[in-house]
């Protein structure tokens, strides 16, 4: 987002994706009738703009319903986006030829956060990571099992175990093993969706051990998309925080930790248990995470907000450049009405 | 003093499978006093979720408790009749799962779930149930409750269906609440209200809460008293500040130590070198002797829990203050 | 947590099954017929096919008589046309075998193709394959069965294409919801962004994980498409006489049950029973295995 001399490596204008609850056949019979039955639409992602230079990595965080998930898979690919369009390199992804298209689709990788769904039961590791290359004749077909053996010991695993099948290792040997299936096609950008959720604490530092550790050896620029922000606050470079499809901010990680603007934001990491904060008393954000169907107009955010103005209800804010590098979406942030310029608001509240 | 709610001691819940023993829970003892909550973390396999079941009696075959006493007030629970047990589960002793849907019926209505549990230990008429049931909705927190009251599980969040699982665990002010990782599935805002309710309930009614999850930063805001499982048993016992700031054992130490928040951002995370043994092919002595850098040849005899700085350990070498300051890290 | 020393897939599967007695019981037992129905010519005392060899005077005789001319002992008897009914039961074991074998591979392969083109292509290709297959499972399948051989004669490869004809749509249903919980899993996402070609995808990554519930539903569907196949000779639509399969046989004998001479179908009957009871005795067991809820 910012004025970089080379082009981000990956870049989403303003890229939007609804999906559609379809009526069934009763459903479309009632609504010939006359009911009022109309079909759901939820706004998984609602017009996001986000550019990562090569070599960064954007931590991408937000709850159940916010579409981070949607959001990195519309960066990978794996979606289609319904207005927008996705750019590599400069080039605009769907207008290039289509070798050009496969070449970048090898060249961004997801890894998943189930780490047993996500492999093929029914493969064995040696099959799981060395198909793609063969297919894509990047090697030999002879040559598989090298391939294989280096690729996982680039991750740290044992090569020999490259016969076994998935249900054979545990959790974080899985989750490994997905890394190692993404980087046997050289890519260039990983998306990580929720790769460390499902592991255990110890295991996970294992495994963010091994992202920085990929990521210094091999150059990879990463999106990693999570919950869980103490994760995301180490890892990242830049952070953006989504709520029900729209960034609310966006801001280097040390600012956005040390001074958060938004409300939401704040009440997040006003949420986030700590090992230090003992015996607390828990104050929540009250209200419930409303559904995606049917999204709070104006500022979703505003039911929950304890600073929401009526102007909240009305006008969606937008994303909005506060700081050098520093974006933020909320109305507390435009200058009053009157001349006298007031403090800004949220600074005191970290 | 006063008796503890809850006392465990020396429990031992093996399961006797095709392949072996599998000893999930092997020689544990921890007490609760009531208004006070105990957490039990530890990651995947260190019996934590089998350690409340077992106290529930819920452990089916091929496990089998075999060993122990689990004293509710003074009386062994192990030696109560199945209809004894009946009266006590649900009534004095409740769980709370991690998946909401383990307490709820996904084809009963809400009220209809709920009258029944409260009917199940008190002769009320249907009309004074519902009340009890509305009362208790509300007091979790959901918004009108008459509505959802009418409403199946399907229709609500995962956030509202725990609540009411909650909801449905308060029917009747047990003296003890067991909870199994009720908000690790759940997002932050959300945990957060719950950590609030449950915080501010048990404080009310005086109940005393049995807190399981491997999320130590909730046990840190939550608890009074830490026990740190792994492998089945207990590795360090005390006080929350005692085991968080100046842990003893090197695994306790080892976990803080991997958590993002207590390293150099961006610099690699200290890690517990290779994996949790497998619970059924248990090493030799300490069960975690092969990732302990203070390891010696004493480990190979299994350590017993001791009493050491006030709290309890299992460990030949724990991390005594001058290690810290010597090793400066 | 340690489980089975047999790695692959087939091997735990394997390692499962033999837990329970009864079905390896019911295994051992469906292997016994199998072998004898396989190596009938070798071990029947008599070709019962062959008119040339039939004695009409040596009808009717009961089990343990010996032939007229001395040659033979009719271990379970002969029926009203002098046929030795050991031989007669092993010869139409193979029959009714190898028709209820090949029916149910030829209904797999079908029902497997358009489940799996249904479900991912989706639309209208879906909804209309769904809609024929639901159509179809709404009359009885002996109904299917007996327009089918009016239209189409009798013969053996006609009673397979009516078998087929009916069991198609179990495998194409099974598969289609099965393929629809696979394709929203993530090592298919994970396929399609290696850039996998969609053949690959549906046939090596798709389908394999489709099997499992498949094999339960073929294993009984065997013993479905035996009884339809026996119900259909014993009706007279099925195999020509000189060809008799257990259901013709078990007819035959009918009209003798109360007049005493109840070999003719009794012994055919439990042939068949044995048949029926260890398919379904693997396949229950089968069920239980492969039920993906139990796994892990």
């Amino acid at each position: 987002m910012t004025g970089a001399p080379a082009p981000p490596l990956i870049e989403l204008r303003e890229v939007s994706k609804r999906f559609v609850r379809r009526l069934d056949v009763a459903a479309k019979v009632a609504q010939a009738l006359g009911a009022q039955a109309p079909a759901q639409a939820a706004q998984a992602v609602d017009g996001v703009s986000l550019a990562i230079a090569p070599g960064e990595v954007v931590g991408l965080v937000g709850e159940s319903g916010c579409g981070k998930s949607t959001l990195g898979r519309l960066a990978a690919g794996l979606l289609a986006p319904d207005a927008g369009r996705r750019y590599w390199r400069g080039a605009a992804v769907d207008a290039l030829a289509s070798a050009e298209q496969r070449r970048v689709r090898l060249a961004i990788q997801m890894i998943f956060q189930d780490s047993y769904a996500s492999l093929n039961p029914r493969l064995r590791v040696q099959d799981i990571v060395g198909e793609a290359p063969v297919v894509h004749g990047l090697i030999e077909p002879g040559g598989q099992r090298d391939y294989v053996a280096r690729t996982l010991e680039r991750v740290g695993l044992d090569p020999s175990l490259m016969r076994r099948f998935p249900h054979q290792f545990s959790g974080g040997q899985r989750a490994r093993i997905g890394i190692a299936r993404a980087l046997a096609v050289r890519p260039e950008f990983l998306v990580c969706d929720e790769a460390v959720a499902a592991l255990d604490v110890s295991i996970q530092a294992q495994v963010l051990n091994l992202f920085i550790r990929l990521r210094a050896e091999l150059g990879l620029t990463y999106l990693f998309i999570s919950h869980d922000l103490g994760v995301v606050q180490h890892l990242s470079d830049r952070v953006l925080i989504m709520y029900l499809g729209r960034i609310v901010e966006a801001a280097p990680t040390a600012a956005l930790y040390a001074s958060p603007n938004h409300p939401y934001t704040q009440g997040l990491l006003a949420e986030v248990p700590r090992l230090e904060i003992r015996r607390t008393h828990f104050a929540a954000i009250r209200g419930e995470l409303p559904s995606p169907f049917a999204p709070p107009p104006g500022c979703h955010f505003h039911p929950r907000c304890p600073h929401a103005m009526p102007r909240c209800e009305i006008e969606r804010p937008l994303l909005r450049e506060i700081a050098p590098g520093r974006f933020s979406a909320c109305h507390l942030n435009d200058p009053p009405p009157d001349a006298t310029p007031a403090a800004r608001p949220g600074a005191g509240l970290a | 003093m006063t008796q503890p709610t809850l006392k465990v001691e020396h429990l031992r819940t093996h399961f006797f499978a095709r392949q072996g023993v599998v000893k999930a829970v092997d020689g544990v003892s921890f007490e609760v006093r009531s208004g006070q909550t105990l957490g039990i973390v530890g990651e995947s396999g260190a019996g934590k979720s089998i350690t409340g079941f077992s106290i529930m009696g819920l452990v089916d075959p091929p496990g089998r408790i075999i060993d122990g006493r689990i004293l509710l007030h003074g009386r062994d629970l192990r030696t109560r009749s199945p209809a004894e047990w009946q009266a006590i589960r649900g009534n004095r002793i409740a769980m709370i799962f991690q998946d909401p849907m383990m307490t709820l019926n996904p084809v009963l209505r809400i009220d209809t779930q709920m009258i029944e549990a409260v009917r199940a230990h008190d002769r009320v008429s249907v009309r004074s149930a519902r009340d009890r049931a509305r009362a208790a909705l509300a007091r979790v927190g959901l918004p009108s409750p008459d509505e959802r009251l009418r409403a199946y599980p399907h229709q609500f969040s995962g956030g509202m269906r725990q609540r009411v699982a909650i909801a449905i665990a308060l029917l009747h002010q047990p003296d003890l609440i067991i909870a199994d990782e009720p908000t690790t599935a759940l997002d932050v805002t959300i945990q957060g209200q719950i950590l609030a309710e449950m915080q501010q309930l048990c404080r009310e009614s005086g109940t005393a809460l049995i807190w399981i999850t491997h999320d130590l930063a909730v046990i840190a805001g939550l608890a009074n008293e830490v026990c740190v499982m792994y492998a089945g048993r207990i590795v360090e016992r005390g006080t929350v500040d005692q085991v968080f700031d100046a842990p003893l054992h090197p695994y306790t130490r080892g976990l803080l130590d991997s958590v993002p928040s207590r390293n150099q951002r961006g610099a690699p995370l200290r890690q517990i070198p290779g994996m949790a043994p497998s619970i059924a092919r248990l090493p030799v002595g300490c069960a975690f002797r092969e990732r302990c850098a203070r390891a010696t040849e004493t480990c190979f005899t299994e350590p017993p829990l001791y009493e050491l700085e006030g709290r309890h350990v299992r460990c030949f070498h724990p991390i005594h203050a001058e290690d810290e300051a010597a090793a400066a890290t | 947590m340690a489980r089975f020393s047999a790695a692959s897939p087939a091997g735990r599967v394997a390692a499962d099954f033999a837990q329970s007695r009864l079905a390896v019981f019911g295994l051992a037992l469906l292997a016994a017929l199998l072998l004898a129905a396989l190596f009938a010519p070798v071990l029947s005392p008599q070709n019962p096919y062959d008119l040339a060899q039939l004695d009409i005077l040596d009808s009717r005789l009961p089990p343990g008589a010996h032939a007229t001319d001395g040659k033979l002992t009719y271990w379970l008897g002969t029926d009203d046309q002098g046929r030795d009914m050991l031989s007669a039961i092993l010869y139409g074991l193979r029959i009714s075998l190898s028709v209820g074998v090949s029916a149910t591979l030829c209904a797999l392969a079908l029902g497997l193709t358009l489940g799996l083109v249904a479900a991912f292509c989706g639309g209208w290709i879906e909804s209309l394959i769904m809609r024929i297959a639901d159509i179809q499972l709404s009359f009885p399948a002996i109904l299917i069965a007996l327009i089918l051989l009016a239209v189409l004669g009798q013969g053996i490869e006609k009673i397979i294409i009516a078998l087929v004809a009916v069991q198609w749509a179990y495998y194409a249903r099974t598969v289609r919801s099965t393929a629809l919980v696979e394709r929203s899993k993530e090592y298919i996402e994970a396929a399609t962004c290696l850039a996998l070609p969609a053949a690959r995808i549906v046939f090596r990554h798709l389908a394999p994980n489709c099997l499992p519930p498949l094999i339960v539903v073929a294993t009984v569907q065997v013993a479905a498409a035996i009884t339809l196949e026996a119900t259909l000779s014993f009706l007279g639509l099925g195999l020509p006489i000189t060809e008799p399969s257990l259901g013709l046989l078990i007819s035959n004998g009918f009209t003798y049950l109360l007049s005493g001479k109840y070999w003719i179908s009794f012994f055919p009957g439990v042939a068949l029973l044995l048949m029926i009871v260890s398919i379904n005795l693997v396949g229950d067991q089968l069920r239980d295995v492969l039920n993906p809820r139990l796994q892990r």
